[in-house]
């Protein structure tokens, strides 16, 4: 049993990202507007979704989510779920929604993701663990587990600052081309990223995430339906996930994670080889995220992720395309819409709806989501065929 | 007279020992009686081998720095007074730490030696830090 061309992504819908949301948005109209262009891009209408799978706003957090949010849209599924794996969320969705359709659940499944970025102060993590043993200490958010990662990784392999500034410099280059970018103005220099202000040793402004409000959503439908979609199919070829800590201080490792066996599953399921994959889609959060990830999805060697994104052009155009729509440092992050970008930028690639940035003769694509503090992982490998 | 504003531990009927003990100036995790591993932080079952016979024991305080960072602007306000250096300490036991490293941001290196510093932020309450080891 294999999820190997058991559905195809055949819509996706995706908001621009907003630093300041317009007054009337709410969490759940963006994840309404985003799941309205995903449901018409697949050339389907709503009462033909029957699954739901969501994510939950941070602002607007609640129980009874997804027949919640199913009934703001109006949708009655056979099958409804919240997927609670942080960034890993919309990957770790498209193979939920694979599944169930395999399973005979359902036949199109709408996975939806949307939120309004509320400024203010970061509240402490949520779990009583958390409270205790990391906010008293100023283990608070994001930032700093990945600066822990990055200064370990320095410390493992010789990373160097100007390794990890280029993957935020390249993926700007894309983002130069994707009108939906919140950062497309102009083009970013080593020297920026390097002279941007120190925020966590050794991860400078220009290498962390921005906030945003927005939202995005994709179509997951069963072979029958796919073979009738209004564009290419993106055929979900393998998918691995896998977990093995909450808090980076408690993982087995800081720079070996978790990516290695998701990704491993995936290209054992989808049965291709590395060098067979024409873009890959990795969630990048900080620009260490990327190098962790290429390493452990075995794109090049454990500690070698460094030269590897400074020897090649991570561009549209180059020779390793990666993050093609600009990554989150570029796009911006939408909450968990953030995470669902690379599905929809590697879909949108091999349906050959790249537009100025279209990676030629796209087939194959690695994707991968990240949670947490390289907590959760999922991985996809998308195929487009004929 | 500034009150002390950052995020308080809540103990547990779990943690409650380690607490305690950390209000005597003493560093005592847990060890599992069945497989011998040493616990951070306290839980109820063994994360290694499941095992609900945990014991309490006292441990020198002596580790390294696995990582850390200068948090310049941190996430909460509470924090936000002064850059302040959150670390990964593995103590000689072999379980890692979420701590703070009292000391000169610039003198802070992955793989340095360090010993636990008790620090008794408010008269309940005593936080487990770490000072770099003389020498």
């Amino acid at each position: 049993m294999s999820l190997k061309g058991a559905a195809a992504i055949i819509g996706i819908g995706e908001l621009k990202p907003s630093k300041e949301p317009p007054p009337e948005a709410t969490a759940l109209g963006m994840m309404a507007d985003a799941a309205a262009e995903a449901i018409a891009d697949a050339g389907l209408e709503k009462n033909d979704i029957d699954g739901l799978l969501c994510g939950m706003a941070f602002a607007d957090p609640g129980m009874l989510y997804p027949a919640s949010v199913a009934e703001v849209m109006g949708i009655s599924p056979r099958m409804l779920n919240q997927v609670d794996i942080g960034g890993a969320t919309p990957t770790g969705m498209v193979w939920r929604a694979a599944a169930s359709i395999q399973a005979g659940m359902c036949n199109a499944v709408l996975c939806v993701t949307g939120d309004l970025n509320k400024t203010g102060d970061q509240r402490p993590s949520v779990i009583s663990v958390q409270r205790e043993f990391e906010a008293p200490y100023g283990n608070i958010g994001a930032n700093c587990g990945y600066a822990m990662i990055a200064n370990r990784h320095i410390y493992e392999y010789g990373t160097t600052p100007a390794q990890m500034a280029k993957v935020a410099v390249d993926q700007r280059r894309n983002a130069l081309k994707n009108p939906l970018a919140t950062f497309n103005d102009r083009p970013l220099t080593i020297d920026d990223v390097l002279n941007s202000r120190m925020i966590v040793d050794p991860l400078h402004l220009y290498e962390i995430v921005s906030p945003c409000s927005g939202g995005a959503a994709v179509v997951v439908a069963s072979p029958d339906i796919a073979r009738r979609a209004k564009h290419p199919p993106v055929w979900l070829l393998g998918a691995g996930e896998y977990s093995n800590h909450a808090t980076i201080t408690y993982a087995p490792s800081l720079t070996d994670s978790p990516v290695r066996i998701a990704a491993g599953a995936a290209f054992k399921m989808a049965g291709v080889a590395h060098k067979d994959i024409d873009l890959v889609c990795p969630y990048d959060c900080y620009t260490i995220t990327v190098i962790v990830t290429l390493e452990d999805a075995g794109f090049c060697k454990k500690g070698q992720g460094g030269p590897f994104v400074a020897e090649h052009d991570l561009s549209y155009a180059g020779d390793f395309p990666c993050n093609t729509h600009g990554g989150q440092l570029s796009f911006g992050q939408p909450g968990l819409a953030g995470g669902m970008s690379h599905a929809t930028e590697a879909a949108r690639q091999l349906m050959g709806r790249g537009g100025e940035r279209q990676v030629s003769n796209a087939r194959l694509a690695y994707v991968n989501g990240n949670g947490g503090i390289m907590s959760e992982q999922a991985s996809l490998i998308l195929e487009r065929r004929g | 007279m500034s009150e002390y504003a950052k995020p308080l531990p809540k103990p547990t009927p779990t943690s409650r020992p380690f607490w305690e003990a950390a209000r005597r100036h003493e560093l005592s995790i847990q060890r599992c009686a069945r497989c011998q591993a040493y616990i951070y932080y306290p839980r109820e079952r063994c994360p290694n081998c499941f095992s609900n016979q945990l014991n309490w024991e006292r441990v020198s305080g002596r580790g390294k720095v696995y990582s850390y960072t200068v948090v310049r602007r941190a996430a909460s306000r509470s924090f936000a007074d002064q850059p302040y250096v959150l670390a990964i300490v593995e103590l000689d036991e072999r379980v890692r730490m979420t701590t703070n490293i009292v000391a000169d941001p610039k003198d802070v290196k992955v793989g340095m030696p360090v010993a636990v510093y008790f620090d008794d932020v408010t008269p309940e309450h005593t936080l487990v830090k770490f000072k770099p080891l003389a020498g």
